[in-house]
């Protein structure tokens, strides 16, 4: 009964309130970034019960199942995870062998139904953007297990998150030791291209492949689609905060570190989009295979040496 | 008001299709968008799919070749939805009204539920022309649900 609630409350609702304030955090530094006023509070809400009351179009000679069942596909997997990872931060005894691989999975689900989502709308730019995501998995994925697997070493070879959370509360956050340092850097640059967001915003380049894998949905399955990645905006900041920086306590002072801690992520997620500009699908490819892979080995040889 | 409109009205994302302008008009629209007037403080978006668009606005002089696609585009955008006709050219064929490739205005293919005249508009132009048909919508429901 008691997960039915934390799936509920914690991995629904407050997800998605913090997602929502997160998306409007993010679009208002944007605007005040380009000396604009930027959009009321409220809108990312607006937004998305505007999208639930619009027609849904279902695009002919697309596969109608797939079509409609990936946006769902995503959004269940974004919640199962943020409910994992609430249970978690909130009773660390709580958590089973293996959570953290449970977590790197589901964490890829969002991606995978984009994916699905823009092959099966049969339109050849979504369908472009759809395979430029999986490239952009591709790359990503390699550098963010390395990172995480420096945790895994630091912590004493533990795949629980709540023994990882509990290490860091007797040893201090992660983040302290250098190989801690240079995986978060590396976990947060994957962070941005998991979020695609710019300069890793290539499956849905505006300017060039117009909305990209998304381009074919409207209504109630674009809706489920933006609150799937507004969502993510809190969910993947979070696990990093879990793995790196000692999670979220809700006691007095430390509340307040836990919000920082969060609204300086967002805040660095922010700046890093708006200072760059978008690059190419191979650049991509390079840049995480190259120098992003090298950094996290680096960092897993520093925390075998014990640094 | 329902639900629906009040958030329609709120989160307006616009799809901005030229149907044969001299593309002064599309530069005045883009325009709306910088820090002077910045339109998304009332949450419009310019969007690049029409799918995800809840206003079409249509620029220039409806001449054969996009009148086609213009339609096509009204018939994908899904509703309900707004059409926004912007500039002189697309109000009467402005002095394209004489060309042997503009047979008919823009409102003899597509519903039009409001236009913004001048050749080009200014932006306040644009966004008075915006304030009026959000009345107008208020307004047109007020008076469904009243009777
Ligand atoms: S109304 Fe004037 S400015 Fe606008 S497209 Fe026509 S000729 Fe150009």
């Amino acid at each position: 009964m008691i997960y039915i609630f934390y799936f509920l409350f914690y991995g629904f609702f407050l997800t998605a309130i913090i997602g929502l304030l997160a998306s409007w955090i993010d679009r208002k530094v944007t605007a005040r970034i380009q000396y604009r006023v930027g959009p009321p509070l409220l809108q990312p809400l607006i937004d998305i019960v505007k999208l639930l009351g619009k027609e849904t179009l279902i695009p002919a000679g697309s596969s109608k199942i797939t079509f409609l069942m990936a946006p769902i596909i995503g959004l269940a997997s974004v919640i199962l995870v943020s409910t994992l990872l609430w249970i978690n931060n909130i009773n660390p005894a709580k958590s089973f062998l293996g959570d953290l691989i449970v977590v790197l999975y589901f964490l890829v689900i969002p991606s995978v139904s984009i994916i699905m989502g823009g092959f099966a709308s049969r339109n050849p730019l979504a369908s472009l953007g759809a395979s430029r995501e999986m490239k952009l998995v591709l790359s990503y994925e390699l550098p963010f297990i390395l990172a995480m697997l420096v945790t895994v070493i630091k912590s004493g070879f533990t795949f629980r998150l709540g023994e990882i959370l509990a290490f860091q509360a007797q040893n201090g956050a992660l983040v302290r030791s250098w190989s801690g340092v240079l995986a978060l850097i590396v976990a947060i640059i994957c962070m941005q291209a998991k979020l695609a967001l710019v300069p890793f915003d290539i499956p849905e380049a505006e300017t060039e492949i117009s909305g990209g894998v998304l381009i074919e949905y409207s209504g109630s399955g674009l809706a489920i689609y933006k609150l799937m990645k507004n969502m993510l905006l809190f969910t993947l900041p979070f696990f990093l905060i879990i793995v790196f920086i000692g999670g979220l306590r809700f006691d007095g002072i430390h509340l307040l570190y836990g919000v920082l801690k969060y609204i300086s992520l967002v805040a660095l997620m922010t700046v890093i989009r708006n200072t760059n500009p978008r690059v190419r699908i191979d650049q991509v490819v390079k840049f995480f295979w190259g120098p992003m892979t090298i950094i996290a080995i680096i960092a897993v040889v520093l925390a075998l040496l014990g640094r | 008001m329902s639900m629906k409109l009040k958030a329609l009205l709120k989160s307006a994302w616009v799809f901005h299709l030229s149907t044969g302008s001299c593309n002064n008009c599309d530069i005045e629209i883009l325009d709306c968008l910088t820090p002077r007037f910045d339109i998304e403080r009332f949450g419009m978006l310019l969007v690049g799919s029409i799918k995800h668009a809840d206003v079409l606005l249509i620029t220039g002089s409806g001449n054969r070749k996009s009148m086609e696609r213009a339609k096509r585009l009204y018939e994908q955008i899904p509703k309900p939805c707004l059409v926004v006709a912007v500039g002189e050219c697309a109000l009467s064929r402005g002095m394209f009204i004489h060309s042997y490739n503009c047979p008919v205005p823009i409102d003899k293919v597509i519903p039009v539920d409001v236009y913004i005249p001048g050749c080009p508009p200014k932006p306040e132009a644009i966004i008075a022309g915006v304030v009026k048909l959000i009345e107008k919508v208020k307004k047109g429901t007020e008076k469904k649900s009243s009777v």
